[in-house]
This record gives structure tokens, sequence and C-alpha cells, in this order.
């Protein structure tokens, strides 16, 4: 069994699915990689940022 | 004259053959639309990723859905299904048939009903491959 923390779990979903949108959404590979980097740099931010405004909510 | 502008229309033209073969083998086998078209490295590359999201989910204990008795089941079963014979092949073993008892159990499932979601995506973009929507 698997018990990997929030975080690294953020981090294998954002790996996979940064890695296919990447691919279906751009023509060339420079694009594609690009793109990938992209939305994973977008996953994994936009939880750090979520997760500093809950915990501030939460004080 | 008329031989050189016909080339590139000829060149463009899709290759005979069943033109949803490559989306129905992508759905059923991830990666395999696109392997069907040539592209090796962007099937690999789709194959891991679909597979292993489905084995990361699976190994987080997450479950695959089989209700459809409740609206969000149902979705959760729609997005299970696009895995293919991977959703097949866990039903017919038995995996992930345990209810969801912890948070983590709870992403895994969500990580199974993605990588479905994500099996359809990469299965459309192998068939805009085919019919030349796509290069």
């Amino acid at each position: 069994m698997l018990h990997p923390s929030h975080f690294t779990a953020v981090l294998l979903f954002a790996l996979c699915a940064s890695t296919v949108f990447g691919i279906t959404m751009r023509d060339t590979p420079k694009r594609m990689f690009r793109y990938g980097a992209y939305c994973f740099a977008l996953f994994v931010g936009s939880v750090i940022v979520f997760s500093w405004v809950m915990f501030l909510i939460a004080r | 004259m008329a031989t050189t502008s016909n080339k590139p229309a000829a060149a463009k033209t899709p290759s005979q053959g069943f033109v949803y073969l490559p989306l129905i083998a992508g759905w059923l086998i991830p990666g395999a639309g696109h392997f069907l078209l040539g592209k090796w490295i962007r099937g690999t590359l789709i194959a891991v990723s679909i597979i292993a999201m489905f084995a990361i989910g699976l190994a987080m204990q997450g479950k695959l859905y089989t209700s459809t008795q409740d609206i969000l089941d149902i979705l959760c079963v729609a997005g299970d299904l696009g895995n293919g014979i991977l959703y097949f092949l866990g039903r017919a073993a038995g995996w992930g048939g345990v209810p969801v008892q912890t948070t983590v159990a709870d992403y895994g499932s969500k990580f199974i009903v993605v990588a479905g979601l994500l099996n359809v995506i990469a299965a459309v973009d192998a068939h805009n491959l085919r019919t030349g929507r796509k290069s």
C-alpha cells in the first residue's frame, strides 16, 4: 500500500496530467514540453497558493 | 503544372482504413492509438503516464466505481470507464474493491478517475492525428 504525503500525491498527479496535456494540446515537441511544464507549474503553484490561503483562513 | 499542384493535396489525403481504429484502440489500451500511427514516443509517454496514474491510484487503495445509484458515482463510473481494458481487468481481478476509509484512498479513487479522463483525451488526440486535424 502506498501512503504518499498530500504534496507528493499532488506532484505525482501534476506530473502525469501535465505529460498528457502537453502531448495532446500542442503540435511540436518543443511546444509540448513548454506547455507540459507550464501546466505542471500551474498545478503545483496553485496548490501552494491555496494551501497558504486555507492556512491563513483557518487561523 | 497540374501534377505539381496535385502533390500537396495528395500528401494530405489520409491513408485508407477504419478511421476510428486509433480512437478505439487508444481507449482500450492507453497509448495504442498513437502506436498505430507510428507516434512511438508520444504513445509511450501517454501509456506510462496513464498506467502509472491508474496503478498509483490502486496502490493508494482507491476504489473502482461500480455503483450507478448516485449521480456522482455515475460520473465516476464514466471516468473509470475511460481507462478501457485496465478498468475491465481491474473489475475482473477484484482490484480496488474495498470501500474508501482514508483520505489517501479517496485521492487514489480520484487518480483512477482522472487517468480514465486523460485516456479519453489521448484517444481523441489519436483520432485527430488519424483524420489529419492535428499533425
